[in-house]
């Protein structure tokens, strides 16, 4: 480790786990993180499930759709604090990439709400659009434009 | 070391020393990974827009329900929580491969690498399987034979942004690959032991580590909601 030191002067100390204790936050994440993945799965044939039926409940949908995205991000914070040591680095090192990160929020919720913006435009002053997308009846009147490639 | 007591007591930004401690190489493999994460974020929130901006949009359920050897049988959701897990157990063995590194275990390293080597081709083949199979059914960009959820005919959009988004991610995946080979290559050499350090395979292992976290968010967008 000292041999370390000299070859990497910009570096004021280094990180020591030991075996055991890497071993043991390893073996915690890796359960932790397919623990999660199987939740998810669950949930998401539990949606399947509520589609299949005559009417699914759009609010329940919604909420598990929601829970999967809260237990994905669960999953990248393990995933980069503990895979990929940021959680082990100073607080400059975490601030610096955490920080431009936040404009994810304006990012996501900006462009969700535009395109929701754009279906109810359409909708409202595009009553053929609106028509073409909502009714299955449309679907034969649209049937020899429509090139398919299946046999 | 009372690395606690150094972290708190050092003047970070005086000088002399990194302010993040961390090596150059790793601060910038870092910086390129967020503008990366920027990409793959664009790409997805692209996908968003579009599909909020849509009445209807196909059931992935509908879609991915297929499984290599189970012809006709229904099995949404199954064959991508396959390659999930084969993407997360790559993940573990290169979080092994780079704490071998620390201890300056060549072998280690050259057995971990080896293993993520192989859950990344399993991971490509079992897209390359993916795409061959979905293209049989008539899709691919530009042609999308799957109906919307609602049963009217849907656009283009959806296929158009599965194969770009999981393209885009597969060539990350494949260029991982390469790194890995390449790390591997040159950790049977000897190349690291020379040098007195293994952080050429921490920066790969970030890299690495990295497509797998694209890869939590394309399985979200995609197959789970």
């Amino acid at each position: 480790m000292e041999h370390q030191q000299a070859l990497l002067p910009e570096v004021t100390f280094q990180h020591h786990t030991s075996d055991e204790d890497f071993k043991k936050r390893v073996r915690k994440t890796t359960i932790i993180l397919s623990v999660i993945t199987l939740i998810e799965l669950a949930i998401g044939l539990t949606i399947y499930t509520m589609h299949k039926g005559e009417h699914p409940n759009a609010f329940l949908v919604l909420a598990f759709k929601g829970i999967v995205c809260i237990l994905t991000l669960a999953k990248a914070y393990y995933i980069v604090s503990v895979f990929m040591h940021l959680g082990d680095e100073i607080r400059n090192m975490i601030m610096t990439i955490v920080v431009p990160l936040m404009l994810f929020i304006w990012f996501i919720a900006a462009f969700l709400i535009d395109g929701n913006s754009y279906k109810n435009l359409r909708n409202d002053y595009d009553p053929h659009y609106k028509q073409q997308t909502t009714e299955t009846k449309a679907k034969p009147a649209e049937e020899p434009e429509h090139k398919s490639g299946k046999e | 070391m009372a690395t606690s007591v150094t972290a708190t007591q050092t003047k970070w930004w005086n000088g002399g020393k990194s302010p993040f401690n961390l090596e150059y190489g790793k601060v910038m493999m870092w910086y390129f990974l967020m503008s990366d994460a920027f990409t793959f974020g664009a790409f997805l929130i692209s996908y968003g827009t579009v599909r909020f901006s849509s009445n209807s949009w196909p059931d992935a359920n509908h879609v991915f329900n297929a499984f290599p050897l189970a012809h006709g049988i229904n099995l949404p959701l199954a064959f991508v929580s396959l390659m999930t897990f084969i993407l997360i157990i790559s993940s573990v063995t290169m979080v092994l491969a780079v704490h071998a590194g620390h201890n300056g275990d060549k072998k280690g390293v050259v057995k971990w690498i080896f293993w993520t080597i192989i859950g990344g081709l399993a991971f490509l083949s079992c897209q390359a399987w993916e795409w061959t199979h979905l293209h049989e059914e008539g899709a691919w960009w530009g042609s999308n034979p799957f109906p919307n959820a609602n049963g009217t005919v849907a656009s283009t959009n959806f296929s158009n942004f599965f194969f770009t988004i999981t393209g885009f991610h597969g060539f990350h995946v494949f260029s991982g690959v390469i790194i890995n080979i390449i790390m591997l290559i040159m950790a049977q050499k000897g190349v690291f032991d020379r040098k007195g350090h293994y952080l050429m395979i921490e920066k790969a292992g970030l890299y690495w580590h990295f497509v797998d976290l694209v890869w939590v968010f394309v399985f979200l967008c995609f197959y789970l909601i």
